[in-house]
């Protein structure tokens, strides 16, 4: 019974630290530690040597000062007396607004670009790649220039609408007017305004509005429970009842009649002095910088789409159609879980791109976070520091929550490899 | 390796960097440069050419500090600053004097830490429309669309102008210049608001100068200057003595032409003291004596500077105006040299 | 043979039938654009969109293009040519402007006797790039470095370079083809000197500051070899302590010495000189050079089986990929005075090119970790099975196959990076898109002019990047290694 023992562990010694793999990557890691800290130390230690030889403090009273500016468009009320805090959630809404519409153009854009270069349509596919490589190959800030540039030369001013022979005439039934300063679109109003609900902070929203998101909602539940239905009489019976029918009339219906209940109608711009006034007047500044970061973010969605398609193996809808299911199913239920899980990852991650792209709004000077909080109010203030360390915050609060999305996305999505 | 090469441009960049912020003149003497804080680009009032070199009013107080400070008014690095960057970059050094239109201000002396030194023009803020609008005065301009320069005094000055005479205006904010007339020209807004001296450079430039109107009203008072960092006061001394030295030329009638035959032959106690002959001025603000005679032969007295830039006989055609001598009836007005 | 069946069958065909022509809707053009145009209904309608839509631009555009005017020194004198030439109220484009201030879109204000050594160091640029870039194919490099050659060597006669340079030049480029010819690799060692090169002459000044920079890691080298006969604990810390010391105490002095004993300087040139494309190649190739080791660094940081540096490249990658570019920029030029000591104060090109380079090596790091984790297991395994070390086996097993991997998303980061050169116009640069653009409209004779600038500077741009993304799908091909 004679068994070896373990062989003792070697005394510790100071130049294990180094030689021993169990103990160097501490090592490392400790050194490493200590020069970052040094580092940060160094930093910090230098800005508020800095900041007291200017004379200066880190605080962020200045937020709620007056802010003295006006901001030509915003989401919520707003004016030149509201304070510095406000003027940067303004430029917060509308950097989302921007990008929000941005995501949504780009990906209806850069889906059916993708799909269409894969059209056996020579020239279609053709001129699509054009289009992709256009505006993939050039600066982002050329194209916000360009057609920045294009609607301020080449769409009339608000002037030439004027007079009994203008020069330029309304669009759409004479609802859209689209000048070199904003295109100008109907509002809608109401003849029975129920009142709107005070959300505090002077953000309002109308009890319509409610009740139209309420009666969709509603409409979308029973939509629901009548598929159930449907499906419960397929199981029972074998027979499926028709249902469309029903589905459309939950879903338009109650609309309806809270259209003809509140009276809602469209009231078009008209000329009065300089400018259109009774309609929204969507800046163009917001249009150009929308169209150029949707055209060129488009243009790569359009690659992602394309070759998220490819990448399914052409195997995978033959099995389909030789287990004998319809094409716009194998779509369905074959081809397209499979693209998605190739083409999100990329897709959110150009999301974000086009949201941090969305502060080239300097160019055209649309009021964005970058505009207000890290443009006139770090101006006007003086507060770099403070502005610029909190815009920073705001962008990659936002980033880590799209990459936390994706992350949610992916994980659900992943491949089950054993 | 290039990283390497990273490493060692940065550390000799730092090495090189002169240190101690509090004694400007002796770090701009070492460094045998002046560095001066110019606009993008304004025409007449700093402006690069073709080949780079700048000319301007704005420029002309560069090259006059230079010439005092380091005997040669070419040795000037322009820095180009926005209305977002400029404050920045002389409260951190980059710049030793700011001079780029900058209005003096209660919070930017104070509240921004920077001195300014002087008033090199006397401005206010106005209007430029177009004839054909119909308007003649800026309390009509209810609902119009405004172009305004951000990052700058007049934006807030639009607002509560348009505030207190309760109207209504939709601002398009630009970043330059150059974009403002752009969009003027084109029509994407009814007016454009800057400095009246701005408005004129900008007119001045068009095709059909004469189909666009300055509205009388001025509605704010925009003492331009050139400003330094709060904390030095030495340097300050310099800069502001330097601007009087120009203006009080114009006063004494020297000229960077006649420069030379009154410093020998002149009776006036007080030419002879600024330049140089009799006293050692320049001594008690860290020069030599002949401080201001290079001053003013740089680019000649605050008149000449006035006339070769922006005066009436340049595209940009302003009128001295509040920028007479006070000999004159306007505001300029030179500390005596004593 | 066949009089055999002479007697069975009364006829039998001995040569083949002629082939008939297909029907006359199955081939050539008809058949072709019935199968690509018109296949259908939904692909008629999107054909017929398509035509609408060139005919829609060369409708537009196409007199516009037609009636370009090349020599003109304003844009009134331009316009006036359009209507002597082609009739009152028709339009064209001024490229004249173009032609009148090329040499500032090129070189911005760079002093125009000294336009010849970007030129030179634009061209012997390909020569360091050489057995990096082109080391695949012969052909290609061969074709590469002699276009270079007589490119470079025909501009710098053409803009007066003096006679030595020329000849320094010339044995440079020639000296490279025959080397590269003979052993690609040597040509190494000019790619590892050309960033010091580069820098020297874009700049100017003395020679021995950048020889004094290279003597840091030298010394430290020097010192490590003694050393390391003591301990090689002592040799590391030797090394790192050495370098440092000799480039923040002894460098600057040292070069500054040199430069008395013996000169070495040629005319220095200012950062506030530099722009158009000039500014933006600077930036571009510099931050492409050192992002690409700092990203490769920073990936495998992020891979890293240490907890702490793992969650330091985290943070680092997650902040500069969470954060616009711009933000970066506006701290370069706004914040870094105030982390830096007090009085410091360095170039904004610099700064620049610190923010734009740490920018692209988060977005590196993120490529080159998709490579890394695109590596079957069983290569990291086999690594460790043959018994290599961390770092040999990244450097001879993991990495280049990565790297393969990672070319596509590489290259586009580099195109995103040369891209994005044109956002420094924010702070101030000129750049050639707006900053270069607007100071030529500040000029009476050209106010007004905006689309012949932008699409120029357009054109120039998309050569470049489409040329670079070809080139990657190209080495991409190349370096396939399994057959598929």
């Amino acid at each position: 019974m004679a068994y070896v023992s373990a062989p003792a562990e070697p005394p510790f010694r100071l130049s294990m630290l180094i030689y021993d793999r169990r103990y160097r990557s501490l090592t490392f890691q400790v050194i490493v530690f200590i020069l970052v800290m040094a580092v940060a130390w160094w930093l910090v230690d230098n800005t508020i040597t800095n900041l007291s030889a200017m004379g200066k403090d880190f605080n962020f009273g200045f937020l709620f000062q007056r802010a003295g500016y006006d901001i030509p468009q915003t989401l919520i009320p707003y004016t030149a007396n509201d304070t510095h805090f406000r003027a940067a959630v303004i430029g917060l809404l509308n950097t989302l607004l921007v990008s929000i519409l941005g995501c949504i153009a780009a990906t209806v854009l850069g889906v059916a670009v993708g799909v269409a270069r894969l059209s056996n349509n020579w020239l279609f596919a053709r001129l699509m790649t054009v289009y992709v490589e256009i505006f993939r190959n050039m600066p982002l800030l050329l194209w916000i220039l360009i057609i920045y540039a294009i609607f301020t030369e080449v769409l009339p001013p608000p002037n030439a609408y004027r007079g009994d022979d203008p020069a330029a005439s309304m669009i759409l039934f004479d609802s859209v007017a689209l000048t070199n300063r904003y295109t100008s679109i109907p509002t809608l109003a109401m003849t029975n305004d129920p009142g709107s609900l005070d959300l505090g902070a002077r953000v309002t929203i109308n009890w319509a509005t409610i009740s139209f998101i309420v009666a969709i909602l509603g409409g979308l539940y029973v939509r629901r429970l009548i598929g159930n239905w449907a499906q419960s009489i397929q199981n029972a019976t074998g027979s499926r009842p028709t249902t469309w029918w029903m589905s459309l009339a939950v879903m338009t219906i109650p609309s309806i009649i809270l259209i003809f209940f509140f009276g809602l109608h469209l009231v078009p711009p008209e000329l009065k002095g300089f400018n259109f006034t009774g309609g929204i007047n969507v800046q163009n500044s917001l249009v150009a910088l929308w169209l150029a970061l949707t055209l060129y973010t488009g243009a790569f969605i359009a690659e992602i789409v394309r070759a998220g398609i490819l990448a399914v193996s052409k195997g995978q809808s033959e099995a389909a159609f030789a287990l004998g299911m319809r094409p716009k199913r194998t779509m369905n239920l074959v081809i397209l879980p499979q693209a998605l899980r190739v083409i999100v990852p990329p897709l959110i991650s150009q999301y974000l791109n086009l949201m941090k792209n969305s502060s080239l709004a300097i160019a055209v000077g649309y009021m964005d976070l970058r505009g207000t909080l890290g443009g006139t109010t770090l101006n006007q203030t003086g507060r770099e520091l403070e502005s610029m360390v909190l815009m920073m915050a705001t962008y990659l609060v936002l980033s880590l929550i799209i990459s936390a999305g994706m992350n949610i996305f992916n994980s659900r999505v992943k491949l089950k490899e054993r | 390796m290039n990283k390497s090469l990273f490493l060692g441009t940065v550390a000799a960049v730092t090495l090189t960097a002169g240190m101690g912020m509090a004694d400007t003149l002796a770090e701009v003497k070492a460094r045998g440069e002046l560095n001066c804080g110019v606009n993008t680009g304004l025409a007449g009032f700093a402006a690069p050419d073709a080949s780079g070199n700048w000319t301007g009013f704005d420029v002309a107080i560069c090259k006059a500090v230079a010439a005092a400070v380091l005997g040669d008014p070419a040795k000037v690095k322009y820095v180009p600053t926005t209305g977002q960057t400029r404050f920045t970059a002389l409260a951190s050094g980059e710049v030793d004097v700011l001079a780029r239109n900058s209005t003096w201000t209660f919070s930017r002396d104070t509240d921004l830490k920077l001195d300014f030194v002087g008033v090199n023009y006397f401005d206010g803020q106005g209007f430029m429309v177009s004839k054909d609008l119909g308007v003649t005065s800026a309390k009509e301009l209810d609902g119009a669309t405004v172009c305004i320069q951000t990052g700058t005094t007049t934006e807030l000055n639009l607002a509560d102008f348009f505030q207190a005479n309760n109207m209504s205006y939709q601002p398009v904010n630009i970043d330059s210049n150059a974009e403002g007339e752009q969009q003027y020209m084109a029509g994407a807004c009814d007016a454009y608001t800057t400095d009246a001296s701005g408005l004129a450079a900008t007119r001045a430039a068009f095709a059909d100068p004469e189909n666009h109107i300055i509205l009388p009203e001025i509605i704010s008072k925009e003492p331009l200057g050139p400003a330094v960092r709060h904390g030095d006061s030495n340097w300050g001394d310099i800069v502001r003595w330097t601007l009087y030295a120009l203006i009080a030329a114009e006063e004494y009638g020297i000229t960077s032409k006649n420069l030379e035959e009154l410093a020998k032959s002149s009776q006036n106690p007080e030419v002879q003291r600024l330049l140089g002959t009799t006293d050692d001025l320049g001594a008690m603000i860290g020069l030599d004596k002949e401080w201001a005679r290079r001053a003013i032969a740089a680019s000649g007295n605050y008149g000449e500077i006035f006339a070769a830039n922006i005066g009436e006989q340049t595209p940009i055609g302003l009128a001295r105006g509040l920028n007479a001598q006070w000999t004159q009836g306007g505001l300029q007005y030179a500390m005596p040299f004593r | 043979m066949s009089d055999t069946h002479a007697q069975t069958v009364s006829f039998v065909r001995e040569t083949m039938i002629e082939a008939s022509p297909p029907p006359e809707k199955q081939a050539g053009a008809v058949k072709w654009l019935r199968e690509n145009l018109f296949s259908g209904p939904v692909n008629t309608a999107l054909t017929l969109l398509a035509i609408l839509a060139i005919w829609f631009l060369i409708n537009h555009f196409w007199n516009w293009v037609a009636h370009s005017v090349w020599n003109a020194n304003s844009l009134n004198e331009c316009r006036q040519i359009i209507r002597d030439t082609w009739g009152e109220g028709s339009t064209g484009a001024c490229w004249a402007v173009i032609r009148e201030r090329w040499n500032q879109y090129t070189f911005g204000f760079y002093p125009m006797d000294l336009y010849w050594r970007p030129t030179m160091s634009f061209g012997l640029l390909f020569v360091a790039l050489a057995p990096v870039l082109f080391s695949e194919s012969r052909k290609i490099r061969r074709i590469v470095l002699a276009v270079a050659a007589v490119v470079t060597l025909a501009s710098m006669i053409q803009l007066n370079a003096p006679t030595p340079w020329l000849i320094f030049a010339a044995i440079v480029l020639i000296g490279g083809l025959i080397i590269s010819e003979r052993n690609n690799s040597w040509l190494l060692v000019f790619s590892l000197l050309y960033p010091f090169l580069g820098v020297w002459w874009l700049w100017g000044g003395s020679l021995w500051g950048p020889i004094m920079v290279i003597v840091g890691p030298v010394l430290g080298y020097i010192a490590w070899k003694l050393l390391g006969r003591i301990s090689p604990i002592l040799a590391s810390v030797g090394m790192i302590g050495v370098t440092l010391f000799w480039w923040l105490a002894l460098a600057g002095r040292a070069a500054r010495d040199a430069e008395n004993i013996l000169s070495l300087a040629i005319t220095p040139v200012n950062s506030d000189r530099f722009g158009g494309f000039l500014l933006s190649t600077t930036i571009g190739i510099a931050a492409i050079a050192i992002s690409l080791p700092l990203g490769i660094v920073l990936a495998l940081a992020r891979r890293s089986d240490m907890f702490l540096v793992k969650s330091l490249a985290v943070m680092f990658i997650e902040f500069i990929r969470g954060v616009p570019l711009i933000t970066l920029l506006f701290v370069a030029s706004l914040l870094l005075n105030y982390f830096l000591p007090p009085g410091t104060n360095f170039d904004i090109i610099l700064r620049v090119i610190i923010m734009v380079t740490i920018f692209a090596a988060a977005y590196m790091a993120e490529v080159i970790r998709g490579g890394l984790a695109a590596l079957p297991k069983g290569q990291y395994e086999a690594a460790d099975a043959l018994g290599l070390d961390y770092w040999k086996a990244q450097r001879l097993i993991i990495l280049p196959q990565a790297l393969k991997i990672s070319i596509p998303g590489i290259v586009s980061t580099f195109i995103g990076m040369f891209k994005d050169t044109t956002l420094v116009t924010f702070v101030g640069l000129y750049d050639p898109l707006k900053s270069m653009s607007d100071a030529v409209r500040a000029s009476t004779a050209w106010k007004g002019i905006y689309w012949e600038p932008y699409i120029f500077v357009g054109a120039i741009f998309f050569i470049i990047c489409f040329g670079m993304s070809r080139y990657s799908m190209y080495l991409e091909r190349r370096l396939q290694r399994d057959h598929r």
